[in-house]
């Protein structure tokens, strides 16, 4: 009896490596902790009421940028992880297993649980704000996506300490994917938690889609946008259409997993092919979407601080509309090398090429954008400029790597690794840092320092050439891409050694953005103007942060860069007129996203296991709470006149 | 309120009833032709995507809307761009891996 309750524990709990005792006492010591701050401070019914049941979507916002955030810095220390094992030859850090999951979990959490989300996150802040929205369309349906992701994100993180991590890439081709390769739950824990948190993903698609083109201002015509709701409306496109051919893809591959089917297996006719061919019609779609929203963020950012309109506006939104089309022919560009007939071959490879000239239309939008523009080197706009050439480096390595002929050479071999970080990174990584120095005041009333934040901006990117830029030469030189160590004598060390230097200073200049995120939290300039940056579009035009209602009055927009023209029009002497209030009209709070998320991860975590007895219930919980929302009747309420006043009065608007 | 009234006046969904057993029915119904009879395999396959595509339409009718709507560029986009998407999968797809089928 108590032998096989050792040996269950020993294999439900991963063992034998002290780094993971390590993270087990923190993982408790943390939870411990937090617990005990909340009930300290009786903070329990706050967090409820106030987080966990919230439907505003500039706290979902807010909370998936936390969320993201963490898994940053989780992303980040597997990251690290890599770097410390290959400095040197010959290492013994990591084992080859271990290896095989670190960089499974980077690569995953960084794309799914870091770029994505936190994407999800500063639209959410941003858009119904630059629409003069009061919400999005679908509240409720805004709360499920965010807890969708949290617990698969969370779910996907257990792996780490109970029953074992996916190791078979971020990719997860199969047939090492299979379950006759790859026995045990870790590859479970990534079809199912990813699974859970991409439902949410295409939730989010569709409630901004319908957002952004049925709630937009009086007057605001699809053309009158500003670029990043543009960009958030056509990477909704892309999330509708791209995300069911991945939820199919992991939902075959569950079935062969749990359940012995042969989709993907040779042996029993199944083609080992069709998940390559399924994962990238959605992967490389994705890629856009992580990339799309952060070029309108840039747009804006560039424009803001460049103190112009924006260069070649309808220009910009075409050759977005083009991205999106293209994104769906060009997905075979990475597996070139599978053995696929010449003609195909040659199809992608222009398909890959033709996408590059939208891009690089963009790029010179933005040049011109600057030209002759007066420009104010802040934060946010450090990372808007150096994203133009950092990005472009990785934007021509794409075109070598499109040619199949010379990606025969280069795949993957440290090449295609330096390349993708350098759109990766330089892109979305550059973006987001730069949309959060950009929107933090709107989001928390209050700036971040921008003293350390150039700091951290000059430490993070000088680093990340320092990291990066070699990887081209070492993946030119042979070093191939996943491979856990290598021999002394093959003229890589120096090289892996000055990428590691590299890799170490990014952690320092992500540190010391932690740390101003701290500082600024205690000690920041107040935003008491809701218009620190002296802004163009109507996110500014409310206070900081904007009120439960956004706007007290929904304002009437007349021209692109709406409220760049309201200022003017306020200096020229046009004296506003302010018409009474009204009662808001405003979704209620609810607790049913986070309870069904709850049971939707109680029911993973069953399947991952193939304990049918936990997973069964899981979703009969999942369909009771559907059930329990479908009669709620009562889901909205009204903010009385009163309390807009007296809101408004207190952010100084009433004057 | 007003909101209350109306749904609770819309009476029975029917409509979205009646979605929802054909749905099932043609997936049973496609699952039984490929699994319980053995037709030759093109048979088999000409039958589920005609069963498939017939459920798209049951879709679009009974659940999502597309005859409804203030702005009808918006669905015949929204179909088209489903098409083209649809499509390049399918096409892709057989074209990729016809050497490998
Ligand atoms: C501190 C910055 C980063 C460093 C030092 C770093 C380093 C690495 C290393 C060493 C690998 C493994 C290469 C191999 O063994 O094949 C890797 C893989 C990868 N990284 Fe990063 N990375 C960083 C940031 C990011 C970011 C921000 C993203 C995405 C948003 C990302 C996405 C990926 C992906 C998708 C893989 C492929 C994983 C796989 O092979 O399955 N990385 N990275
Ligand atoms: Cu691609």
């Amino acid at each position: 009896m108590i032998d096989s309750v050792k040996s269950f524990l020993g294999w439900f709990f991963v063992t034998g490596d002290p780094m993971i005792y390590g993270a087990d006492a923190s993982i408790a010591l943390v939870s411990i902790g937090i617990v005990a701050v909340l009930t300290y401070f009786k903070k329990w019914k706050w967090l409820w009421n106030e987080w966990l049941t919230t439907v505003d979507h500039k706290k979902i916002g807010i909370m998936y940028i936390i969320a993201a955030l963490l898994m940053l810095f989780r992303g980040g220390m597997d990251a690290l992880m890599m770097r410390a094992q290959l400095t040197l030859p010959n290492m013994h850090f990591l084992d080859a297993e271990h290896y095989n999951q670190v960089f499974t979990t980077h690569g995953t959490i960084m794309i799914i649980f870091v770029a994505m989300p936190f994407i999800f996150g500063l639209m959410n802040i941003a858009v119904p704000l630059q629409i003069g929205a009061r919400d999005v369309a679908y509240p409720f349906l805004n709360a499920l996506s965010f807890w969708l992701f949290f617990f698969g994100a969370m779910l996907f993180n257990l792996s780490f300490v109970i029953g074992g991590s996916p190791d078979a890439g971020w990719s997860s081709y199969a047939p090492y994917a299979g379950a006759e390769m790859n026995p045990g739950v870790g590859q479970n824990y990534y079809l199912i938690g990813v699974q859970i948190s991409g439902i949410g993903s295409l939730a989010t698609g569709i409630n901004f889609l319908v957002t952004i083109l049925k709630m937009r201002a009086p007057g605001m015509t699809l053309f009158k946008m500003p670029m990043f709701t543009w960009s958030i409306l056509i990477t909704s496109v892309i999330v509708v259409f791209a995300f069911p051919a991945f939820t199919v893809a992991l939902a075959l591959m569950t079935i062969d997993r749990l359940f012995g089917a042969h989709f993907f297996t040779i042996a029993a006719g199944g083609s080992p092919m069709l998940w390559a061919n399924l994962f990238w019609f959605w992967g490389h779609p994705e890629v856009y979407i992580v990339l799309l929203p952060v070029f309108g963020i840039f747009s804006e950012v560039i424009a803001t601080f460049a103190h112009k309109t924006l260069f070649g506006y309808a220009v910009m939104v075409w050759s977005m509309v083009a991205i999106s089309v293209l994104s769906f022919i060009t997905w075979l560009h990475h597996f070139f090398t599978m053995g696929n007939t010449a003609p195909v071959n040659a199809f992608f490879s222009i398909s890959t090429m033709l996408i590059a000239i939208p891009t690089g239309v963009k790029i010179f939008n933005w040049l011109f954008t600057l030209n002759k523009g007066r420009i104010q080197f802040t934060t946010p706009m450090l990372w808007a400029l150096a994203f133009i050439p950092n990005f472009t480096i990785g934007g021509v390595t794409g075109v070598m790597l499109a040619m199949a002929p010379a990606d025969y050479q280069y795949h993957n071999s440290y090449f295609l690794v330096a390349h993708f970080h350098s759109t990766l990174i330089a892109g979305t990584v550059f973006g987001i840092f730069c949309g959060l120095h950009y929107w933090w005041p709107k989001m928390f009333g209050y700036m971040l320092d921008e003293v350390k934040g150039k700091w951290s901006f000059w430490i993070f990117m000088i680093s990340f050439n320092i990291c990066f830029m070699p990887m081209y030469f070492l993946g030119l030189m042979g070093m191939t891409r996943r491979m856990y160590t290598y021999p002394a004598g093959l003229g890589w060390t120096p090289i892996n050694v000055v990428m590691s230097i590299g890799a170490a200073g990014m952690g320092i200049g992500f540190a010391l953005m932690a740390y101003n995120i701290v500082w600024s939290a205690v000690r920041g300039k107040k935003d008491t103007t809701g218009d620190p940056w002296n802004g163009r579009t109507l996110e500014w035009a409310t206070a900081s942060p904007a009120a439960e209602y956004n706007f007290a009055h929904i304002p009437e927009i007349k021209s692109r860069d709406a409220f760049a023209a309201m200022k003017e029009a306020r200096a020229a002497g046009h004296a506003e007129t302010v018409p009474p209030y009204k009662a808001i009209h405003m979704p209620n709070n609810t607790g049913i996203p986070v309870i069904m998320s709850a049971f939707m991860f109680i029911a993973g975590f069953g399947f991952v296991f193939e304990w049918y007895w936990m997973g069964i219930p899981g979703l009969i919980g999942v369909v009771a709470c559907m059930i329990a929302r479908s009669f709620v009747y009562d889901d909205h309420h009204y903010i009385p006149v009163e309390k807009v006043k007296q809101t408004e009065a207190a952010t100084g608007r009433l004057s | 309120m007003n909101g209350t009234q109306k749904q609770l006046k819309a009476g029975f969904p029917w409509k979205q009833v009646i979605g929802l057993i054909l749905s099932l029915t043609l997936t049973f119904l496609a699952l039984w032709i490929a699994v319980g009879l053995s037709l030759p395999v093109h048979v088999t396959i000409a039958i589920i995507v005609s069963l498939a595509i017939f459920q798209a339409f049951i879709q679009l009718f009974m659940f999502m809307h597309v005859t409804e709507g203030t702005e009808p560029v918006h669905q015949l986009m929204g179909i088209l761009f489903g098409i083209y998407v649809a499509f390049t999968v399918v096409a892709g797809t057989l074209w990729i891996l016809a050497y490998a089928l």
